[in-house]
Formats: C-alpha cells, structure tokens, sequence
C-alpha cells in the first residue's frame, strides 16, 4: 500500500503534468446537476448584487426596522425587474406586437452563442484530452485573419468564396493549435504555457499586420482596421435582413455533431478520451499518445478558429479590428466547464452565455442595471463549477457516485 | 531512546496495513524491518511519525506514551526520519534546508543562517561528512543529499532515526558509506529503525532483524542468520498455492532475447546485458526481489523502455526499437505490473476497456467508426468467459474490484492472436480465488502452445507455474533453473548467490 512499488529509481517523481490531467478529469467527471445548481447560484448571488447596489433599496433600507415593506418590495422590483429584462432581451419581448419582433431577442442569442459554443468545443475537446487550451485568443485572431484576408483581398465566385474563407480561417487556427500539440508531444512544453504566450504572438502579429498597407490594413486607411468583406464571402443571413442570425450558426449546428460523433463514436475520439483519462494505461495499449497530443491541438485549435471565421464573416463584416476575439477565447473555457466538456452540453451552455450577453445589453438599457453584473455572474458560474466541494456544501449533495476507495487511497498519497 | 510499538493496528478502509504490531527499538541498537513491498512496514513507520493516526495500539518512548498529531510532534519527541524520497527543496542550500520549518530568527525575522551553517558543519565534523553548508541540493549527488537529510534529523536532536529504503536510490558504494554512516550513529548512541528489503544489508548492519509479512510481524531474526531463512521467513509459506497443470510440452524457442541492455534517464543501468531464450508452450518465470530488473525487463519486451540495447527477437523478428502498437501487433500480449495505472482506465467502461489496445481497424473499427454493438456482443461473451463480476459492461472499470480489473485485463489480452504473453506481477493484491483463476488462464495459455513470461516476487506463485525459472538481481540473471527447484536455493539465488554459492554476485 504505501510501500512503494519500484525502489530501483524506476518510478519518476510525479510532475505538473498529472496534476493538471487529474484537474481535467475533474472538470469532465462533474456532473449535470452541478452545472445546473452553479448557475442557480450565481444567478442568486447576482441577485444580491443588483438588491444591494439598487438606490430605492438603498434608500428604503435606511428605515427598514419601521416599514420592511418598502425595503422588501424594492428589492423584488429591482431584482425581478432586473431578470426580466435579463429574459426579455435574450428569448422572447413581451412588449414587441407580433411575434415577428418578439422572438428577435431569442435570434440575438443565437448569433453571440454561435462563436462561444464552437470556441467552447474547441476548449471542451482539450479537456477530454486532458489539455487546457488557453489560447482561444491565438487562435481565434489567426483564424479570424486569414478567413477575412480571404473575405476582402482574394475575389472568387459566390459560394466559392465562403467556403475557401472559412477553409482558411479554419486550417489557421488548426495550425495556431498544432503548434501547441507540437511543443507538448516533442519538448514536453506545457501547453498551458504555450497557449497563453501564442495569444501575445497573435495579437500583436495580427496588430501589426492591420497597421501594414498591403497586408490586414484597409486601403486608403490608416486605421489599424480591415476592408469591409466582399459580399461573396459574408455568411448568409438566416431570416433575412432584419436579423442578424447568420448561416455560421447551421456551422456550429454541424461542428457540435461532428465533435460528438468524433469523442464518442470514432476511433479517434476513443484513444482522445484514453489519454485524457489514463494516458499510462493508453501508451501502454499501443495508442501514441503524442500524436494524440498534436492531433486533439489542432483539431481545438481548427474549432476555436471557426469561431473566430464566424466572427469576420458573419457578426462583424465590415471589417475588423485586433478586438475581434472580443474576449470569446475566453468565454469559451467558462461555456466548456459549464458543459462538462460534452459537445451537447457545450451547446447549451454557449446558448446560455449568448443569453447573458444579449439581454446583459437589454437590462443596462432597462433597468440601468451595469452590465458587469452579468460579467460577476458568468465569473461565479466558472467558480462554482471550479468548486464543485462548495455547491455540494452549500446544496448539502452527497459525494458523486459511491466509491471511497480511490478517494481514501488518494489521501494516502497526499499523506505520504 | 527506547521506543517501543504495543499493538499497533492501521486500516485503509477493508484493508489492514498493519496488524497488532509489536516492536522494540532498544537505545544504540540498529533494527531492521524487513519485509516485501506493499507488507505494512513503511505504514508502521509513518503511524510512528504522527503522518498516520494508528487505529489501535500505542508509541513509547523510554515507557512514556506518546499522542502524536503530526511529524512536528514525532520531531519534538526525538523521532527523525530519513524519507526514500527525499524532503529536501533543490534550490535551497543545504543549511537553508537543515534549519527549514524551525528557522532562528534575530532582529527583524532576518534568518540566523550562521548558525545553521554552524551546525552543519559542527555535524558533518563528527561523522567525518564532507559537505559544503552553502552549496544548492540541487547540485548534490544523491549519496549527500540524503546525508543532508540526516544531518537535518540530527541537527533536531534525533535519538531515533528512521531510513525508509534508504539504499534504493543509492549506487552500490554509497550504500557501503551509508552502512559505515549508520554504525557510526549507532556508536553515537543513536537508535536506528532500518526498513528494506535487502537481505545483504540487513545481515551486513542489523543488531536485530523484525519480519513483517502482510502486515503481521511474523517473526524476529538475528543478523546471523542465513539468506535462505530470511527470505523463507520474509516471503513466507502460509497460502500453498498449486496450479493443476501437465508437464509442458515446449516446441522451438520462440523469445530470444541476447545482451538486453536497459538504461534509465540518469544513466543507471537497470537491466545489464541479460540474455534468455522461452520456447514455445513453457512458461519462463523472472523472479527476484522487487526492484532488481524485471519491471524493466518486461517494459522492454513491450517497448515501452527509451533506452533499450540489445536484441528482443520473436519468432525470429526483431523487436527492439519497434513502436508498442507495432510489437502489440507482432503478437505480444501483456499485463502491466501496475493495474490501475497502466491496465485500465477507471473512467472507461468495462466494454471500453476491452478494446484498449484495438483502437485501431477490425474488430471493433471500420471506417474510423466504432462499431459499438460489435464490441458490446464481444464484451458480454467475454465477461461470461472471464466470469468478471460486474453489473454490466457499461460499468466503469474503476468501480470493479482488483480481481475483476485484472480479468478485464486478461480477457483484452488473451482474447487476440498471440504469439507471446508477458504477465508481470498477475496476481498482486487479489484474492485467492482470483488467483487460481488467473493461474488457470496462464496455463491455458501455455498449454495453447503460446511462449508466456511471468514475473513475479511471490516464490508461491513462481513456483507454481514455471517450467524454468530465471532469477534476477541487480539487472542480472544469477541463472536460469527448473522449475521444481527447492525454494531455499531460489531464495539464495534471490540474494544474488550464484547456484556455485559463491557469495555475492554484485
């Protein structure tokens, strides 16, 4: 038991490496209902947050010990009116007159879940490989770069056009990611290291291309910004002009089934989930875990990238800055814990978060509500899903599934 | 000091690591606790340093109860402990190590590391230790870093010092230094609780020898006793185990391994030019004790070794410098030492594991598609086969009892085409029944007319199911043997005498 096994040096000290894979197989292994309770408590804390820092609160709490009434209501009010608004601006506009206008919030939501769930598949499929892609920035930027060159400098025919832009988008960010599989599987590199540093690369590669004629720069400019994309490279809209839903979102339908098809029908997916869990137990049944390494990157590094092709061609067509990421990057590793790193579950969690940000814009504009109030919630969500201990805690949950043994073992180690 | 052990108990869960465990360590005495791995010794000894709460039993010191809650306190109470791995911070000099956790302080918490230098030197003067107070432990070969480590121990005024297998990491002559080390601090009035495994060194310093074996203390020896009845008493005798099995009928060798050479990262070489030769349906068995080779030898038959010189040829091709998927192709079927680790993965199924080394094409792939209801029929069959208990093959493998984890192993195995099989330690930690079972399947196996190469440290299990047995010791072969060769000579052999008994083969 404590006994180690191989005295002869044999055995090498544990590294980094293990630690951050058990950290992934916990971020797997959560189950839905933590999920879902995470959310329920961040929206609850949200829910303090806009009660305390609401003026009527604040006033009516100063003579709260003789009329609690008045406290209470103003805190159902701005709360509530907080939420609805919240709702009404990311599914459906009780106010609007026809259902037309009415269902335009859920299609809004739809449009910012579209990148964040592709991103965020792109993220979920390095958990299951036991990698933390960090650099959905990198790749997203790289992506997003060489898809809009494509959209603005290189004139083809319709249909054409779109789909040798995305191809491009798609193949940059797959080598943003590849990269890093690289580094990981040849020099034992951490890619959590990488990623972070290819992010810096990026940005200020794409930042220096936008300002260099002849390159990302618009022509005739000197704003550090592209040409509008050609017509012939833009993502069709879904439901016409009047919305801004876009035919990237039929794209990120397509992926999340591919990536589900990928982990758990394919033999590819299968040696993916064999390292992510036991990278020991797969090397020794013959499966090459490095290439796996490599692969799992630039497969990540493809889907995030598609995310950021999704941005250039169908939510910012005309044109685009260094901002363009707008921080999906890193949304995407929140939507990926949120959805346990399942491709269905991602899905909904993007959707989700596309929900916070369109009808985040809706309650700042009703309520006066600050948005940051959706940034600390979405915060919270990563943080309760981070401690899943502190949600079973808090929801008084027993320990996920039935078996102490491991558990007890594990401590044994620590002790040791 | 005297320490004594009244009636230590320790359980993990259904498993007792220690049991009833009486033991007395007279002051200036070196007392050696000898036993194989996985027997309970290093348990007892972190119960002993307060990392463990011991279910039962108590600690005296010079008949004083002791109550620890941790190592500080063990510290406090004279008890020092030299780790098998080491608790030193490699970039921390060594006096900054040796006052680490009790730092003197002088005006304004500026760290008072003169006199820790002092100390060290003050120390390393009396056992005649050559070391540089300011020099980084990272720079230090591995001999000194665990001389820091006991300066560390005695610099808190130690009266009794633990080595946890302190000889494992070191190099045959600094064990000789580590051997002198200890007599000195024994002279010095030190007592010395001395855990391995190795029968040389144990007759070679020990004043008394304790014998624990599955966690019980089975019996004390004194240093002059022979080899042979230290591993008898260490190994023990208790569960006969015998495999109903006919006399193999071996064909042309099929396993010709010559000048097999494994080294590891750091240079040391672990497997050192071995070569053997296993015919087709005969099992050869490696023994040895643990730690001399064979994990080695066997990750090298199946390529998962880096360094690897020499020659594995099966069936006369050559599989050295191939890649694990291309030598599990070639035919070889393995089961790793280490279960958990390198066997299974927990999180997969019973089905997923089934088909762990044929990710790739038939059966189970086409297309690049699992074929699921494939693989689910093959599973179901195999589970009855293998008689693994489990409530359906959607079941988790990690949830599976050891026994049943290993027959999920075997089934994967023994279920493709092989032309050899190598089962390292197959049986450890399961229960009788699964051992028969799994004995059972080498046999078949043997008897299918397949070469098999079992490693194991159990003479029991040795012993029931080799044709030939080769022993080996410090990455040597001492020499191959029939299998119905006397236990005592195997447990000679074990210790590195050669059948010629002409003493130490290192």
């Amino acid at each position: 038991m404590s006994d180690t096994t191989a005295p002869a040096a044999s055995t090498p000290p544990t590294d980094g490496r293990d630690r951050w894979g058990q950290i992934a197989r916990d971020i797997v292994g959560g189950s839905v209902g933590i999920s879902i309770l995470a959310v329920v408590l961040a929206l609850a804390f949200g829910a303090i947050l806009i009660a305390t820092t609401d003026e009527e609160v604040q006033a009516t709490s100063a003579y709260f010990f003789s009329r609690p009434t008045d406290m209470l209501r103003a805190i159902w009010e701005a709360v509530f009116g907080a939420y609805s608004a919240l709702f009404q601006g990311s599914i459906y506009n009780f106010r609007a007159d026809e259902f037309a206008r009415g269902i335009r919030p859920l299609t809004e939501t739809l449009t910012f879940a579209t990148p964040l769930i592709v991103a965020g598949l792109g993220v979920g499929l390095g958990f299951r490989v036991g990698m933390f892609n960090i650099g959905g920035r990198g790749q997203m930027l790289a992506a997003a770069a060489a898809a809009g060159y494509v959209g603005f400098a290189v004139p083809l025919p319709p249909v054409i056009h779109v789909i040798v832009a995305v191809i491009a988008g798609i193949a940059a960010g797959a080598l943003w990611g590849g990269i890093v599989g690289l580094l990981k599987a040849r020099t034992g590199a951490h890619e959590v290291i990488v990623t972070i540093m290819l992010n810096f690369v990026a940005l200020y590669l794409i930042s220096f291309l936008l300002r260099t004629p002849g390159a990302l720069q618009a022509p005739g400019s000197s704003n550090p910004k592209t040409a509008p994309m050609l017509d012939t490279a833009v993502f069709p809209e879904l439901f016409g002009p009047s919305y801004n839903l876009h035919a990237g979102f039929l794209l990120v339908i397509a992926a999340t089934v591919f990536v589900w098809w990928l982990l758990n029908r394919s033999s590819m997916g299968f040696k993916f989930r064999a390292v992510g869990e036991n990278p020991h137990a797969a090397r020794v049944a013959g499966i090459n875990v490095n290439r796996v390494y490599i692969l799992a990157m630039v497969l990540s590094g493809a889907l995030v990238g598609l995310a950021g092709v999704s941005q250039v061609l169908g939510t910012e067509t005309n044109g685009f800055s260094a901002g363009i990421d707008a921080g999906i990057g890193f949304d995407a590793i929140t939507v990926a814990l949120l959805g346990r790193s399942r491709p269905w579950g991602i899905f909904v969690a993007g959707i989700l978060f596309g929900a916070f940000k369109a009808g985040g814009f809706a309650m700042q504009a009703a309520e006066g509500i600050p948005i940051d109030i959706v940034l600390v919630v979405q915060s919270l969500i990563v943080l309760f899903i981070a401690a899943p201990p502190l949600v079973r805690a808090i929801f008084r949950l027993p320990l996920p599934g039935s078996k102490p043994k491991p558990r007890a073992v594990a401590v044994i180690e620590e002790a040791k | 000091m005297e320490l004594e052990l009244h009636g230590i108990t320790k359980r993990f869960g259904a498993l007792v690591a220690n049991d009833h465990i009486n033991l007395t360590v007279k002051p200036g005495e070196i007392h050696a606790l000898l036993g194989e791995n996985g027997a309970g010794k290093s348990t007892l000894m972190n119960v002993l340093y307060g990392l463990y709460r011991a279910d039962e039993g108590e600690i005296l010191l010079d008949g004083v109860a002791q109550h620890f809650t941790g190592p500080g306190d063990a510290m406090a109470a004279g008890i020092g402990m030299v780790h098998q791995h080491f608790m030193l911070i490699p970039v921390f000099t060594v006096a900054e190590n040796v006052m680490l956790g009790h730092e003197n302080t002088s005006f304004g918490g500026r760290l008072d590391l003169s006199a820790a230098r002092a100390k060290v030197r003050e120390i390393s003067k009396r056992f005649g230790f050559d070391i540089d107070p300011d020099a980084l432990v990272e720079d230090l070969p591995v001999g000194v870093q665990q001389r820091v480590e006991i300066i560390k121990s005695l610099s808190r005024d130690a009266k009794v010092l633990v080595f946890d297998e302190p000889t494992a990491v070191l190099t045959p002559q600094e064990t000789d230094e580590l051997m002198a080390i200890m007599r000195q601090l024994k002279e010095a009035g030190t007592s010395i609780v001395f855990i391995t495994h190795k029968l040389r060194e144990v007759r070679e310093v020990a004043d008394r020898i304790t014998v624990i074996r599955l966690g019980k203390v089975v019996g004390e020896a004194s240093p002059k006793s022979s080899n042979t009845e230290l591993a008898s008493l260490m190994v023990g005798r208790s569960v006969e185990l015998t495999v109903k099995k006919q006399p193999a009928k071996p064909g042309k060798a099929a396993l010709v391994v010559t000048d097999l050479r494994v080294i590891d990262p750091t240079g040391q070489v672990l497997v050192n030019s071995i070569s053997f030769e296993v015919k087709a349906g005969e099992v050869l068995a490696i023994a040895g004790v643990q730690g001399n080779g064979q994990t080695e030898l066997t990750e090298a038959l199946l390529g998962l070794q880096p360094r690897v010189t020499g020659s594995i040829a099966l069936d006369g091709r050559e599989l050295t410098g191939k890649s694990i998927r291309s030598i599990l192709d070639a035919g070889v079927g393995f089961v790793p030492e280490d279960r958990t680790e390198d066997g299974v993965v927990a999180e997969f199924t019973v089905a997923e594991n089934l088909m762990l080394d044929r990710s790739d094409g038939a059966p189970f792939v086409r297309y690049g598609s699992l074929r699921l209801n494939d693989l689910a029929d093959f599973a179901r069959e195999k589970v009855t086969e293998f008689d693994i208990r489990t409530q359906s093959i959607e079941t988790h493998a990690g949830r599976l009892s050891g026994g049943n984890q290993q027959k999920v192993v075997l089934a994967r195995e023994l279920s493709r085409d092989l032309r050899l099989f190598v089962a390292a330690q197959p049986t450890r930690g399961l229960d009788v029944g699964s051992i028969e079972f799994v004995h059972t399947r080498i046999i078949e196996t043997r008897d299918s007319g397949i070469p098999v190469v079992v490693v194991s440290t159990e003479l029991d299990e040795v012993t029931a199911l080799a044709d030939r047995i080769a022993v080996m010791y410090r990455g040597n072969i001492v020499g191959i043997v029939p299998g119905d060769t006397p236990r005592e000579t195997l447990g000679l052999m074990m210790a590195g005498e050669s059948l010629a008994g002409s003493g130490d083969a290192a």
